[in-house]
């Protein structure tokens, strides 16, 4: 496998979030990397985080959230030190973002084409008749079906496939380095996902893009990913290449992730479940903070935090069951 | 091809995010963020000092109220009279302490009448929909068509001027602001999978209405009740200013300004003292109500950046 | 749908409101009061003069009669009665003296929209810091305080304390009158010293009621844009890299802006209600005086007459905000109906 060169590096983040209920440490040190031209799939369930890294390396954590420490590189530039104007030349033009729900995430009251030409208005101070023009021809690109006539449509009379197709051609206006998907297809029904998914790959492969896809789905991960990183309640617990990860998953949940994966061999009662749910944030369990689920687990780790250990090259896990004799903290 | 779980864990969030969750549940934060909020203390005191004068300001009067004394008119405010004396010699802070009462009253008369009324019909409208509903909201748009002042005056002019009638007209103008939020508030409980449940079970609409939709109405009906009582203090002062409402010599404080009103060069303390009485109780019901919105809306409670812990933390701290 | 068709629609829905509040004025008029001619021929009507009224709307028909007699009279003629004060019929009373209270609303409406929404916006943008307080306790004692009291005070201040502004009035200077509102007729008869005079005589009466009126629009804008500032689609306009104006003024501004014009058709009614207890303190000579001069005098058809009037303005008010709202909002004219 050649090894590219590093496009984002984020660096043992802290994400927390200060509510009233306590501190919510939603992201503990995590730690990835994306590079160049490839695309990086996150995975893990509900509440793990995924999410709020997408928010921090934008620098758009919501009010009562802040990074506390860790760093976001981008081509060796830290993003979490630079100004809110400096990094409004970073938004949209060099990392762009396409979101879950492209229902809530198009502002209501502004035509489709509009939006799509934000970005070249501002960013690249193209004239406002040039910028809905191109933005008409990026729309078309996506595969919007009469791209002239629904860029003068609002949301509202689009269908959700068609909203995300315009989500898609928002974030690739400036042609960004990297596009961060979160959860693209959740949304919608199944083959109008299937379809969302190879448009992202295409236009990737056009654009040369690196991708951070953020999601849920095992199989879609196996689509499309090069390099994946396994998070479970703010923490990365594994991090490899898409192939070692089906053929060779070394962390307990991970393989417990992949179990619960349905296929024509299994039929769907025999679906194991991961017994208990994503712990609460305010107070994670001590440690390692999947062992009140874990099936392995030892007496070390409810007391220390597990470091990443290399297990083969290129292949990451943060497990005592892989290393444990050392008592680092 | 789902991670069990996370498809139920994310739609009930949903849920909690749609405010359909009965958050009355959770007093002891709502209360605990109330007392947090200074304003919301300041207005609280003010409403039970306003209370306790209404129940007890006629004994605390140090001068009759009522009868005339007319070598001490237009006395300025002094030692003896804190706030001065009227036309006929009497003393206002007597006259406002005696008075408080005939305000407290028109709030809590009128509101015993339009909330219960507004919020059967309301509920009514929203639990059986089809035509009642369409009946009683297009009766409720006709009432809003008016101004609450300017129609409260009509039906006050028509059944004769006194307090009492004021209080009937205002109750008929209150109502149907609490039909609509009930009847918005049936309508989206109705909708949900717990009533549904509830009535696959062949729960009654009484049932329904008292178990499901009412405990859902509680804390909205909570703030408004809150707020309106300020409302209606300065609405059926408003009627008094105008001569509809209570008739002299009672005490009545929106009375008082006005007859005030034409001695305001010779003697400006017998209107401006209890028109700032008015001020003062309006405004402490006002930032209570305030406050308790605040406390009780999950949105904003969200990003009340205090640290609150329920219980206290058994384990320490993970780093 | 198409705007003309939405707009149609609109209308169409205006007419049974219409005709309920016209069936409430009826009862107010016709069935409350326990003798009805005496209640419409005043109180000191000889009994002839009862006796006519009587038999001029039916009174001692079946109430069926009576309120198709009413119906007829009113929307036919626009006949409210006459007025045992002024003696001349309340239709000819309430015309001339609409346009100064209408004067003052609007003034006092546009002063509370252009103070209060701003007020809320940035209260709002500075979110539990002191701007956000400061005006905060202002659109609170706004609404606390009550209408006649705040006049009476500033009349107080401004007038004998002071003497800055006049305290009682619309104008002084005598001019042609063609539409009934001093400010455009003034203009129109290009005297400036009229049109200076009757500016000062409205700056008092017009900024009280503003003052009044404007705390619930400082709230409402407040709340929603706080909503609005969390949504979605703000976050994909900052994930955009639009400047922190752009994403503010232009994409949450045009959002948060929808509750509070909503609200405009009631805000209206309220300065309208208000008019009542500020013109009789500051003498302006509007219906709102009349309406409460005519309750003195015990004067039953000059107050329904008005109160028929004010709905009917804030029925056509919120029909006016209805048809704004679906011009900003693409999304009102799918179903016909809010939200």
């Amino acid at each position: 496998m050649e090894t590219r060169e590093d496009l984002l590096v984020v660096d043992r983040l802290k994400t927390q979030f200060f509510t009233y209920g306590g501190v919510v440490e939603a992201l503990d040190e995590v730690s990835f990397e994306i590079r160049l031209g490839e695309i990086f799939g996150l995975v893990g369930e509900s509440g793990c985080g995924k999410s709020v890294t997408a928010t921090s390396i934008l620098g758009l954590v919501a009010k009562p959230g802040k990074i506390v420490s860790g760093r976001v590189l981008l081509d060796g530039e830290n993003l979490v030190e630079k100004s809110e104007q400096e990094m409004n030349r970073v938004r949209g033009s060099r990392i762009a973002m396409i979101f879950q729900d492209p229902t809530s995430s198009l502002n209501p009251l502004f035509r489709i084409g509009y939006q799509v030409a934000e970005p070249y208005i501002y960013h690249q101070r193209r004239p406002k008749r040039q910028a809905l023009k191109d933005a008409t021809e990026i729309l078309a690109k996506t595969g919007l079906p009469d791209a002239v006539e629904k860029s003068r449509n609002y949301p509202h009379e689009l269908s959700g496939g068609m909203r995300q197709r315009a989500m898609i051609a928002m974030s690739l206006t400036c042609e960004p380095d990297l596009l961060i998907a979160d959860e693209p297809t959740t949304n919608l029904d199944v083959t109008i996902g299937r379809q969302i998914l190879d448009l992202v790959k295409d236009l990737q492969r056009e654009f040369g893009a690196s991708v951070l896809w953020i999601t849920h789905d095992m199989a879609v991960v196996a689509q499309m990913c090069d390099r994946v990183g396994v998070m479970y309640a703010g923490t990365i617990v594994e991090k490899t290449d898409v192939r070692t990860l089906f053929r060779n998953a070394k962390h307990p949940y991970t393989e417990r992730l992949l179990r619960a994966i349905p296929s024509a061999v299994k039929s769907a009662d025999k679906l194991e479940e991961i017994p208990g749910s994503v712990p609460q944030l305010i107070h994670p369990p001590t440690g390692c903070r999947f062992h009140p689920r874990c099936d392995h687990v030892m007496e070390i780790c409810s007391r220390v935090k597990p470091v990443e250990l290399e297990v083969e090259p290129g292949h990451m896990v943060a497990c005592h069951l892989f290393g444990g004799e050392k008592e680092a903290t | 091809m789902r991670i069990p779980g996370s498809m139920l864990f994310s739609s009930r969030y949903r849920l909690l995010q749609k405010r359909l969750h009965p958050i009355t549940k959770e007093w002891g934060l709502t209360f605990y963020v109330l007392r947090h909020s200074t304003l919301a203390v300041v207005g609280g005191l003010i409403a039970l000092a306003f209370i306790f004068i209404a129940l007890f300001g006629a004994m605390l009067a140090p001068y009759n109220p009522i009868s005339a004394n007319i070598q001490d008119r237009f006395q300025p405010p002094s030692a003896s009279h804190p706030l001065g004396t009227d036309t006929m010699g009497r003393d206002v802070m007597s006259r406002m302490l005696a008075g408080a009462q005939h305000s407290i009253k028109a709030g809590l008369i009128v509101l015993a009448i339009a909330v219960p009324l507004g919020v059967l019909l309301g509920g009514i409208a929203g639990l059986f929909g089809g035509w009642i509903d369409e009946v009683i909201m297009r009766v409720t748009d006709m009432f809003l068509a008016f101004p609450s002042l300017v129609l409260a005056m009509a039906f006050s002019a028509a059944l004769g001027p006194s307090l009492f009638n004021a209080m009937i007209a205002l109750s008929i103008v209150w109502w149907p602001m609490y039909a609509r939020l009930v009847r918005g508030q049936a309508l989206a409980v109705r909708e949900t999978s717990y009533v549904e449940a509830a009535r696959s079970r062949g729960a009654s609409n009484w049932h329904i209405m008292f178990k499901h939709i009412l405990p859902n109405c509680l804390s909205p009906i909570l703030v408004t009740l809150t707020l309106d009582m300020g409302w209606v203090i300065t609405a059926a002062a408003s009627l008094s200013f105008l001569g509809f409402g209570a008739q002299p010599p009672i005490p009545e404080w929106g009375r008082m300004v006005s007859d005030g009103r034409i001695y305001m060069l010779r003697a400006w303390w017998m209107s401006v003292f209890p028109g700032l009485g008015i001020v003062l109780v309006v405004l402490g019901f006002n930032l209570l109500g305030d406050g308790i919105r605040d406390s009780l809306d999950p949105k904003l409670r969200r990003l009340t950046e205090v640290t609150w812990k329920p219980e206290k933390t058994s384990s320490s701290s993970t780093d | 749908m198409r705007l003309s068709t939405y707009i149609l629609r609109r209308v169409a829905m205006l007419i049974p409101v219409l005709l309920g509040v016209l069936v409430i004025i009826f009862v107010i008029a016709y069935v409350i009061p326990a003798d009805p001619a005496r209640a419409w021929a005043g109180p000191r009507a000889r009994a002839e003069q009862v006796q006519v009224l009587e038999e001029r709307y039916h009174l001692n028909d079946p109430i069926y009669t009576q309120i198709w007699i009413y119906l007829k009279n009113v929307v036919l003629h626009f006949d409210l009665g006459v007025s045992p004060t002024t003696g001349r019929p309340v239709r000819d009373d309430l015309k001339a003296f609409f346009p100064a209270t209408f004067e003052l609303a609007m003034c006092a409406f546009f002063l509370a929209i252009a103070l209060g929404i701003p007020l809320g916006v940035v209260s709002a943008l500075r979110r539990n810091r002191p701007t956000d307080h400061f005006s905060r306790v202002i659109a609170l004692t706004g609404v606390s305080t009550p209408l006649f009291w705040s006049a009476l005070l500033l009349q107080f201040l401004f007038y004998y304390k002071l003497g800055w502004l006049p305290a009682m009035g619309r104008s002084t200077i005598d001019i042609t009158r063609y539409t009934g509102f001093v400010l455009i007729d003034s203009v129109l008869n290009w005297n400036w010293t009229a049109f200076g005079d009757a500016a000062i005589h409205m700056i008092l009466p017009a900024a009280t009621l503003a003052f009044y009126s404007m705390g619930y629009l400082v709230r409402i804008t407040r709340g929603s844009m706080l909503e609005v500032l969390e949504a979605e689609y703000v976050i994909t306009a900052k994930a955009k890299g639009l400047p922190r104006k752009i994403v503010i003024y232009r994409h949450a501004l045009k959002n948060a802006i929808i509750p509070p014009l909503t609200v405009l058709g009631v805000e209206f009614g309220w300065l309208l209600g208000g008019t009542v207890l500020l013109e009789t303190i500051f003498a302006w000579p509007g219906m709102g005086r009349y309406a409460a001069g005519s309750i003195v005098m015990v004067d039953l058809p000059a107050v329904v007459g008005y109160t028929l009037v004010v709905a009917m303005i804030m029925l056509l008010s919120n029909l006016v905000v209805d048809i704004l709202y679906s011009v900003i909002d693409p999304r009102i004219r799918v179903g016909g109906k809010r939200r």
